[in-house]
């Protein structure tokens, strides 16, 4: 690339333009920065608009009235914050919302925790690490539905491979407990099989944050004669901590909207204890079909997860600036 | 009707169809959605028939029970055009009539003398009508259902299990008459030894997500006593949902759930439920009938080895409805053909072939028939279920009610949240929220 | 990003080989689900449920072939008289008793994953690159705003934007069409491409642009003869990470397709045998799904560690 480029350097470029015909060159040429600018971004917007602005703002429209989808020759009325008022007073509502606050935060626990060792080892940069840092990242390239369904059978008590190697470690008969079917056991199952599923992904972007840390700095400490254990908690940690927050951010944001794999994994059960909010969100738009009611809760959600997640960006540049 | 005659009304459908073929590309295919299920393979079979009478290229678009309903209630209200003819199930009638989804069917059944009449009522007023007992048809009464019981006959013929259970309880082992009596077999059987393998006492629906729990527990209910309204049509509640019967009823069925499921049945519906019975690790499994002629060939556990019963009664004799009407949706490029399917479905040999495919008929020449209760093992107890079938709200609403019952019962049952009458209680909540919504109740 | 090492003192060989066997330990416990999937691929129904679950079994190809097709029950008489059976498929089903009566949706479906996967990647890195290189190298007015408003776009729960998509696209005609799909998943994606692509953009030096455009390039010219060649790493690392979303997405392909356009990912989860999910056919289904993106991921594996920080890691 670089050669092609000097070549251009040299003067080819004369060449080139001679070969557009001249009209076109001149029409090109005439284009001001600002118009190309515009001609660049305005379908991207437009296309954001489309297909997100107007749906988000047709949502909020939606949620002061009592639309519903499945019922198209019903009158449309406006119910002020009827709809707010009943998400937000619901006790379910709340339900939803600690399940998810319960996934979210052990999810970015373990895959932190682990993704960050996992990250620091292959730092170490033992032989056959770059293959064995492919397989690793294999899990986060599936479907989560696909997943979810799966390990739906892997999880069962009796035909289950899970069941079945704990067994093998602890005695414990396979069929005498259920991961899916047992109201404490069950937010646990999920938090498995996203922590298997996404764990890959923290190790990268940590491993990213390892390996922007110039050696100089450890050469430094090495001159101070400082530790490695101390290396580790005044270098290391500081200097990948914007990265570990870039991660806990992805996947905090990720898994708050997290739908697919549980759906397919537990549906939401026992009773409601894995029902997400996305989950309860989709059984108001899609099976009750009270649209305005859905939509306010979408409303809420989004609301939500863009406050923290301001908020936490706010920290995260601060981390940055030090 | 005679072969003569059955071979006119072909050509001349089929000549109609030609005649449509011009207007649309599309006149001579059909799409029929359905769930995916035994009894659409035996529809498959059966259509074979109209396919070679009228030329009629049909396609079959069969989705599995717990998505059937998000995902066809979805194509309908999508405007989609993926179905021509739709067995859609018997809760749908109320909403796909009042949006226009289905077309209705009373001139059409006028004018080719096609009577209602000649279904059985009970149907035609489940799969049919809209508003309930009115004459306003939507669909014709395609599959009769019913949840139904069947256990392992072999087993409890074994004689040194009549001795024990004989001496325990101090009557035979049988089929449970009663719901006191279905504990009691269940928990005689649960964790027992047979042939080497630890078996289970039965298999019953508790599905979270689309409709299985409320299925197998109103299964209970509804023989206790369980109504939705004090006065039909009142929106009554309080005092019938949560009556001393309902909640008994509900508290039955949980410790049925507690005492004698095979583990892991926590999120089980029908396809779960077979699975536990063919593959030998329960006594007892409750279940549609529609799976019924599948299961008595079985290659392991049908024939001689199983038997099937009626829903155990206790206050009063009822079970919990299933099957569906086929109907034609309003949105079909090709009317014709999808009114000219449904005709030909409609008449009496084709509805008897249905019934020996496997096929639950509800046409009154099959069920009058004779020879109807001997011609399978289950015949006769099809007819009992069929004659105190109780269904679920058919309200527009339909499916908001359905996902508050499912939520309560999950909550109850399985995931052991509170008392049976709070269950309840709270469910009159969602409900009466819910009908105050529609205008129902006053607020 | 291959060649550096921190430590002046590099790792010991013993805590390197530690790190090795730990990571090694790691990645062959999350292969294990993985290997349970294509082995069970190549089970027998019978044997994919039986317990304790086997893990030595004769190999069939019963899942694959149920897989791809849908079959009857049928009489011994019925199949007896069939003649010889075309193909090992057919004979793998007649041991069931069963027959052959035509193709699954699975081909369709996959096809359909093909079609929008691609098509909205290819999309959405086209509008991204262009969008990407606006707000680099022009002052756009509002610009920081604009590339939050874009990225925010990505926050929202992909159900609560189903909901009015899916009326607008009851409007439209477009549910259940592949270029309703295709538009959704290059809206979706384009936000990502955007903040990915301006991170890559950024590192390209302006003065090969301006060095260009003295000699008589136009700016068009040197977008695309200068520019673009110099980003195609960028573009690569881009293109995966919206592959994966748009092939593996479930969320907005189940609520907005039910036939026609649907994709892999609903779809596989609804394959049943005879009473209860046929799992054989079910993990063949998810093995095939696999392998497309499983080999561009290996291709491009170098990309991935750039990518997925948003462009944040500067070689």
């Amino acid at each position: 690339m670089n050669e092609r480029f000097s070549t251009t350097l040299e003067g080819t470029a004369d060449a080139a333009a001679r070969s557009t015909p001249p009209a076109v060159a001149r029409r090109l040429r005439g284009l001001s920065d600002r118009a190309i600018a515009w001609i660049f971004i305005s379908p991207t917007i437009i296309l954001l608009l489309a297909i997100n602005i107007f749906p988000l703002c047709w949502a909020i429209y939606l949620s002061f009235t009592n639309y519903r989808a499945n019922r198209p020759n019903a009158e449309v009325k406006g119910v002020g914050l009827r709809n707010f008022e009943r998400v937000l007073t619901d006790g379910d509502t709340w339900l939803a919302m600690q399940a998810t606050a319960h996934f979210v935060f052990w999810t970015i626990v373990l895959q932190t925790l682990i993704g960050f060792t996992l990250a620091y080892l292959i730092d170490r940069k033992f032989r056959g690490h770059a293959f064995w840092t492919t397989v690793i990242l294999i899990p986060m390239m599936l479907s989560p539905a696909v997943v979810g369904n799966f390990w739906r059978f892997l999880y069962q008590p009796q035909i289950g491979l899970f069941n079945y190697i704990v067994s093998f470690f602890t005695g414990v008969e396979p069929s005498s407990f259920q991961m899916l079917g047992d109201v404490t056991l069950a937010p646990w199952a999920i938090i498995i099989v996203d922590t298997w599923m996404w764990t890959p992904y923290v190790m990268l972007i940590c491993l990213a944050g390892l390996r922007s840390i110039p050696d100089y700095i450890y050469e430094a400490a090495e001159v101070d004669r400082a530790s490695p254990w101390r290396q580790f908690w005044s270098i290391t940690i500081p200097m990948a901590l914007p990265f570990i927050m870039l991660a806990v951010l992805f996947r905090g944001i990720e898994n708050f909207k997290m739908f697919d794999m549980v759906v397919l994994l537990t549906g939401g059960g026992p009773g409601s204890t894995t029902e997400l909010a996305s989950i309860t969100l989709k059984r108001e738009a899609f099976e009750s079909w009270r649209t305005g009611r859905a939509s306010a809760f979408a409303i809420i959600l989004f609301v939500a997860v863009f406050g923290l997640a301001n908020i936490y960006v706010k920290a995260l540049n601060r981390v940055k600036q030090r | 009707m005679s072969r003569a005659l059955k071979l006119t009304l072909g050509m001349t459908t089929a000549l109609s169809l030609t005649a449509a073929a011009s207007v649309s590309a599309k006149a001579d295919e059909l799409t029929l959605c359905w769930a995916a299920w035994d009894p659409a393979n035996a529809l498959v079979e059966l259509s074979k028939d109209f396919e070679a009478q009228t030329g009629t290229e049909m396609s079959f678009e069969f989705v599995p029970w717990p998505n059937f309903a998000d995902r066809i209630l979805n194509e309908l209200n999508a405007g989609g055009k993926l179905c021509d003819l739709l067995i859609g199930d018997s809760q749908w009638i109320g909403g796909s009539a009042e949006n226009g989804y289905y077309v209705k069917l009373n001139d059409f059944f006028e004018a080719e003398n096609i009577s209602m009449d000649d279904f059985a009522a009970a149907a035609v007023n489940a799969y049919s009508t809209w508003p309930k007992g009115t004459p306003n048809y939507w669909a014709l009464p395609a599959m009769g259902d019913a949840n139904g019981w069947f256990y392992r006959k072999d087993w409890f013929s074994r004689p040194e299990l009549q001795a024990e259970f004989k001496e325990k309880y101090g009557r035979d082992l049988a089929p449970p008459q009663t719901w006191d009596e279905m504990k009691e077999v269940g928990e005689f059987f649960q964790g027992r030894e047979i042939d080497g393998k630890t078996v289970y006492g039965a298999a019953i629906f508790t599905e979270r997500a689309s409709e299985g729990i409320t299925m197998g527990a109103t299964s209970a209910m509804y023989p206790y006593g369980f109504k939705y309204e004090n006065t039909p049509g009142s929106y009554d509640m309080e005092g019938a949902v949560n009556s001393p019967e309902a909640v008994a009823g509900l508290e039955a069925y949980k410790e049925l759930y507690k005492c004698c499921t095979p583990p892991g049945y926590t999120d089980s519906y029908m396809t779960e439920g077979l699975d536990a019975f063919k593959s030998g690790q329960v006594a007892m499994a409750m279940n549609w009938f529609a799976f019924f002629p599948g299961l008595a060939k079985d290659e392991n556990v049908g024939g001689d080895k199983i038997g099937f019963f009626v829903n155990p009664k206790q206050n009063i004799a009822a079970s919990t409805l299933g099957g569906q009407g086929i109907s034609v949706v309003a949105n079909t490029d090709n009317m014709d053909g999808a009114l000219a399917y449904i005709k030909w479905f409609s008449q009496p040999d084709v509805q008897k072939k249905w019934w020996d495919l496997g096929g639950y008929s509800v046409h009154n020449d099959v069920l009058n028939d004779p020879s109807f209760k001997d011609s399978q093992p289950f015949a006769a107890d099809f007819l009992v279920a069929m004659n105190q079938v109780q269904d679920f709200w058919q309200e527009p609403s339909y499916a908001i009610l359905l996902q508050d019952m499912q939520k309560r019962l999950h909550d109850y049952v399985v995931a052991d949240k509170g008392t049976a009458k709070e269950a309840l209680d709270q469910l009159i909540e969602d409900w009466t929220e819910t009908f105050e919504d529609d205008g129902k109740i006053n607020n | 990003m291959s060649t550096t090492a921190h430590s002046v003192v590099a790792p010991g060989r013993l805590s390197k080989s530690i790190a090795g066997a730990v990571v090694i330990i790691y990645a062959l416990v999350t292969m294990i689900p993985l290997a349970w999937i294509l082995l069970t691929s190549l089970k027998s129904p019978p044997d994919s449920i039986s317990y304790p679950p086997k893990v030595i079994f004769e190999p069939t190809a019963e899942g694959y072939c149920n897989l791809f097709t849908t079959r009857s029950r049928q009489t011994d008489e019925y199949i007896e008289s069939l003649g010889p059976p075309r193909g090992i498929c057919d004979e793998i089903t007649r041991k069931r008793n069963m027959v052959i009566v035509g193709e699954s949706n699975y081909w369709p479906r996959f096809m359909n994953s093909l079609i929008i996967g691609f098509g909205s990647t290819v999309l959405a890195v086209f509008l991204g690159t262009l969008a990407a290189y606006g707000f680099s190298r022009f002052r756009v007015p509002l610009a920081d705003d604009l590339l939050f408003f874009i990225l925010s776009t990505r926050m929202m729960p992909p159900i609560a934007v189903a909901i009015p998509i899916y009326l607008m696209y009851r409007e439209l005609g477009l549910s259940d069409t592949a270029m309703g799909m295709i538009l959704l998943y290059t809206a979706v994606n384009v936000s990502l491409a955007v903040w990915l692509l301006k991170g890559f953009i950024d590192e390209i030096p302006r003065e090969y642009e301006e060095a260009a455009m003295i000699d008589g390039y136009s700016r068009m010219q040197a977008f695309f003869k200068v520019v673009l060649p110099q980003a195609t790493t960028g573009i690569a690392a881009t293109a995966i990470f919206c592959l994966i979303f748009a092939w593996n997405e479930y969320a907005f392909a189940v609520l907005l397709t039910s036939g026609e356009a649907q994709t892999a990912p609903p779809f596989i989860p609804t394959i049943i045998g005879e009473g209860g999910q046929d799992w054989p056919a079910v993990a063949a289904g998810t093995t095939i799904f696999l392998v497309p993106i499983l080999v561009f991921t290996i291709l491009l594996r170098k990309q991935l560690l750039r990518g997925i920080t948003f462009g944040a890691v500067r070689k």
